[in-house]
C-alpha cells in the first residue's frame, strides 16, 4: 500500500499540469466564492418592529417635535425595510429567513429618549433598541449586524447633535436671557448676564451702609461665577453622545465571524476539489491503465486500494488545506494555538471527500469520466450547502438539508469553521467520520461489482 | 516435446498425463454474466514446461478463462488447482503505469509481489525481456512492442511456474512477434514454466503450441496437439484456417 502511495505521488509529480490545475483551480474557485459571499446582497431585507404607540412617537427637543419613526427609517437607508407590528413577528421573520435581521424599537423608547435629552432628569436609562440576527448564516448575520450598528451610530450622532443644539439653546437663554417656549407658552427669561447688571443697578440705589448690599453682592458673585463657568456645558453635553443603545440578539448561538466563514468556505472548496478529484482520478487511473486487475489478484486487496487512495487524498488535501490556513493565518490573524484542531478538521474532511472520490472513481471507468463526474457532483452540492437556512422553505429546504448532510461539504465547512473559531469540533468530526465509513463501504461494494478488468 | 495426447471429449480431463502432476488444472470451471454463459464447465490440465494455446473466435471466453486461472475473476462454478499468487498474469492490454519508467514499474510490482529480492527480480526480468537498454525510459515513450515486453516482464517478476498471456501477439508486427516467440520458447525450454496463451490466430497456435484448447461460446470443443486438431478438422496444411472455421461451423458455432 505504501508502495502504491509512493507510486501515485511520483505520477503526480510527473503531471505538473494536473497538479497545477488541482491547486490553482480550487484556489480560484475558493477566492471567487469568498469574494462573492463577502460582497453580500445589494440591499438586504431587514424587519422593522416599531412598538412605540403612534401617540407617543415624538420627543421634544428644544421645543421642536422629532418623530422617532423618522430616525428608525433613517437606519434603514441601506436596507430594504419590512415593517412589522411586534417583536414576535420580527423574530419569526428572522427565523424563517424571510429577512436577514430585524430592528426592534421598544414601547418606552421615546419616553426614555425624552428623559435623556431633558437635561433635567439626570440618570435616566437611555432607550435600548434591539437588533435580531440569525447567526446560522454567520455571513448574513454579521452583515446585518454591522450594517445596523453603523446606521445606528449615524442616527445617534444626529440625535445627539440635536440634543446638544437644544441644550446650547437652553444655556444661551440662561446666560443672555430671551424667550423660551415651554408647554406651548412663551416665557421671558432674564438671563444671568442681565441679572448681574440688574443687581448692580439695585445695589447702586441702596445706601452705602444698607446690610442688603452685602446679600446682593453675594448673589452677584454667584451669578458671575455661573456666567464664567458655563464652559462646563461642553462636558455636560458630551455625556449624551449616545442617546440610543443597541442590544444584539443572536437567534442561533455561534461565534463565527464573517472572516472565519469566508476562510472556511475557501478551505472547504479547495479540500473538496483536491480530494475528490485526486481520489476519483487516481483510482480511475488504475483501471484506465489496466493495473487494477494486476493489483487485486492477490497483490493488494480492493479495500487496500481504497485505503491507499484515501491516504493520498488525505495527504494532498491536508497539505493544500494546511498551506491555505497557515497562509491565511498570517494575514488574517488566526490563532495558531488551534492548529491541532485545524489538523483534525482537515484530516477528517479530506478523508470524507476522498472516500466520496473513491466511490466516484469506482463508478467511472477512466480518468476523464471520473473527473467530470466529480465536478458535476461537487459544485452544485457545495452551492446547496451554502444556501442560507430559511432562504427556501418546505420540501425544497428538507431536500437541501438532506443533501447537505449526505455530502461532506456542509460538515467540512462546519468543522473548519469550528476549528478556526475554537468552537466545539466533535459533532462535525463525527459527522465526517460517519460519511467516511459509509462512502468507503459503498466504494468497496462498487469495486467488487465492477470486477477486476 | 510432449507426446501427442490426442483428441478428448470436451469437459473430460486429459488422462495421458497421469505420470506427471499438472502444473495447473481447471475443473468444470463455469462463468456466468447475468443471462450470458461465458464459460461452460471447462476442464483441462497443463503440464510443466508445456505451451498451451487457447484458440477460439472473439467472445469465445478466452479472456474469461485466463482471468479465472489468474485469479482476476472468481468462477461461478468449478475450481482452479493453483492459487493466483503462483501464476504470472500478462493481460491483453498492457497493465503498467505510463508515467513511470520501465524500472520503476518493475520495481513497484516486484515490491507488491513481495518477492525476496526485488532489485534482483527486476534485473532478471529486464534481462529476460531484453529491456536493459530501455530501463530508465518512461513507458509512454516506448513503442508498442517494447511496452508489451514490459507487460510480460511484470508477469515474470515472481518467477511463476505458470505464465498466462492474453493475446500477447495481437498488437505486434511480424518481426516483434518473432522476437516474442523466441522469448516464450526460451522460457518453457527449461521445463519449469508452463505457458498458456490465448489467440484467435490458428496458425500461431499450430506453430508454437504443444497442446491446443479450442473454445467457442464458452464451450471447450477440443483438447489435444496441433496434429490431432489437424486430424479432427481435416483440412489440408495450407488451408487449415478455413478448415477450422468449417469445424466450428459444423459444431453449431
Ligand atoms: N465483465 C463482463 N460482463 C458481462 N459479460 C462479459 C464480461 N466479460 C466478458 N463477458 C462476455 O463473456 C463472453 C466471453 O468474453 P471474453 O472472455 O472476453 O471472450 P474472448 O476473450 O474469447 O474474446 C463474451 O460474450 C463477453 O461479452
Ligand atoms: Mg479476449
Amino acid at each position: 500500500m505504501r508502495h502504491l502511495l509512493v507510486k501515485d505521488l511520483r505520477i503526480l509529480r510527473r503531471s505538473p499540469l494536473l497538479v497545477g490545475l488541482l491547486v490553482v483551480y480550487p484556489l480560484i474557485v475558493a477566492l471567487l466564492i469568498g469574494f462573492a459571499l463577502t460582497r453580500g446582497p445589494e440591499k438586504p431585507r431587514v424587519a422593522l418592529a416599531n412598538e412605540v404607540p403612534e401617540t407617543a412617537s415624538t420627543i421634544n427637543l428644544g421645543g421642536e417635535e422629532i418623530d422617532i419613526g423618522d430616525y428608525a427609517q433613517r437606519l434603514f437607508a441601506a436596507v430594504e425595510p419590512v415593517e412589522v407590528d411586534s417583536r414576535e413577528e420580527a423574530v419569526e421573520l428572522v427565523e424563517s429567513g424571510d429577512v436577514l435581521g430585524a430592528l426592534v424599537i421598544p414601547q418606552d423608547a421615546t419616553r426614555r429618549l425624552q428623559e435623556v435629552v431633558n437635561l433635567g432628569s439626570v440618570g435616566g436609562e437611555p432607550p435600548q433598541v434591539e437588533v435580531i440576527v440569525n447567526t446560522q448564516g454567520p455571513l448574513q448575520g454579521s452583515l446585518v449586524d454591522s450594517l445596523i450598528q453603523t446606521q445606528l451610530l449615524q442616527a445617534n450622532a444626529a440625535l445627539s447633535e440635536r440634543a446638544t443644539q437644544a441644550a446650547a439653546q437652553y444655556l444661551d437663554i440662561l446666560l443672555s436671557g430671551g424667550s423660551f417656549s415651554l408647554l406651548g407658552q412663551s416665557i421671558d427669561i432674564l438671563g444671568l448676564q442681565r441679572s448681574v447688571e440688574v443687581l448692580e443697578g439695585v445695589k447702586q440705589r441702596l445706601p452705602e451702609d444698607d446690610p442688603q448690599r452685602e446679600a446682593i453682592q453675594e448673589v452677584q458673585t454667584f451669578a458671575q461665577l455661573a456666567v464664567d463657568n458655563l464652559d462646563f456645558s461642553d462636558e455636560i453635553l458630551s455625556t449624551i453622545n449616545s442617546p440610543v443603545q443597541v442590544e444584539t440578539t443572536r437567534l442561533e448561538a455561534g461565534s463565527a465571524t464573517l472572516d472565519d466563514f469566508t476562510i472556511a468556505v475557501a478551505v472547504s472548496v479547495s479540500l473538496m476539489f483536491v480530494c475528490l478529484l485526486l481520489a476519483a482520478g487516481m483510482l480511475a487511473l488504475e483501471r484506465e491503465e489496466n493495473a487494477f486487475g494486476r493489483l487485486v489478484r492477490g497483490l493488494v486487496s480492493r479495500l487496500g486500494v481504497v485505503v491507499e487512495k484515501l491516504g493520498l487524498a488525505a495527504l494532498c488535501g491536508g497539505t493544500v488545506g494546511g498551506i491555505m490556513l497557515v497562509g491565511l493565518a498570517v494575514f488574517l490573524d488566526l490563532d495558531f494555538a488551534r492548529a491541532p484542531a485545524w489538523l483534525a478538521a482537515l484530516a477528517l474532511a479530506s478523508l470524507a471527500f476522498g472516500a466520496l472520490g473513491v466511490l466516484v472513481g469506482a463508478l467511472a471507468r477512466d480518468v476523464r469520466a471520473a473527473s467530470l463526474l466529480a465536478f458535476l457532483l461537487s459544485l452544485p452540492l457545495a452551492f446547496l450547502a451554502l444556501v442560507p437556512p430559511g432562504a427556501v422553505t418546505g420540501v425544497l429546504s428538507t431536500v437541501i438539508e438532506v443533501v447537505s448532510a449526505v455530502f461532506p461539504f456542509a460538515p467540512t465547512l462546519e468543522a473548519v469553521q469550528a476549528a478556526i473559531a475554537g468552537d466545539a469540533l466533535l459533532a462535525p468530526l463525527l459527522h465526517l467520520a460517519v460519511l467516511l465509513v459509509a462512502f468507503t463501504a459503498l466504494a468497496r461494494i462498487a469495486l467488487a461489482r465492477f470486477g477486476a478488468t | 516435446m510432449l507426446p501427442d495426447i490426442g483428441p478428448t471429449i470436451p469437459g473430460v480431463t486429459a488422462s495421458a498425463s497421469a505420470t506427471q502432476a499438472p502444473s495447473i488444472a481447471a475443473r468444470a470451471v463455469s462463468r456466468r454474466f447475468g443471462d450470458r454463459q461465458a464459460l461452460r464447465e471447462v476442464s483441462f490440465e497443463a503440464l510443466p514446461g508445456e505451451l498451451v494455446a487457447i484458440i477460439g473466435p472473439n467472445g469465445a471466453g478466452k479472456t474469461t478463462l485466463l482471468s479465472i486461472l489468474g485469479g482476476l475473476q472468481k468462477p461461478s462454478g468449478g475450481e482452479v488447482s493453483r492459487p493466483p499468487r503462483e501464476v504470472g498474469w500478462v493481460p491483453q492490454q498492457t497493465a503498467i503505469y505510463a508515467k513511470l519508467t520501465v524500472r520503476e514499474n518493475l520495481k513497484l510490482f516486484a515490491r507488491l509481489e513481495k518477492v525476496d529480492d526485488p532489485a534482483g527480480a527486476v534485473e532478471r526480468a529486464l534481462e529476460l525481456t531484453g529491456l536493459h537498454g530501455r530501463a530508465d525510459d518512461v513507458l509512454s515513450e516506448l513503442s508498442g512492442g517494447n511496452r508489451q515486453r514490459v507487460n510480460i516482464a511484470v508477469g515474470l517478476l515472481a518467477d511463476p511456474p505458470v505464465l498466462l498471456l492474453d493475446e500477447p501477439s495481437s498488437a505486434l508486427d511480424p518481426r516483434q512477434r518473432e522476437r516474442l516467440w523466441a522469448f516464450i520458447t526460451g522460457l518453457v525450454e527449461g521445463g519449469r514454466t508452463t505457458v498458456l496463451w490465448s489467440t484467435h490466430d490458428v496458425g500461431e497456435a499450430e506453430r508454437h503450441a504443444d497442446r491446443v484448447l479450442v473454445l467457442a461460446d464458452g464451450e471447450l470443443l477440443f483438447t489435444g496437439s496441433p496434429a490431432a486438431l489437424h486430424a479432427e478438422v481435416g483440412g489440408v496444411q495450407r488451408d487449415f484456417e478455413a478448415a477450422f472455421v468449417r469445424f466450428l461451423h459444423k459444431r453449431g458455432h
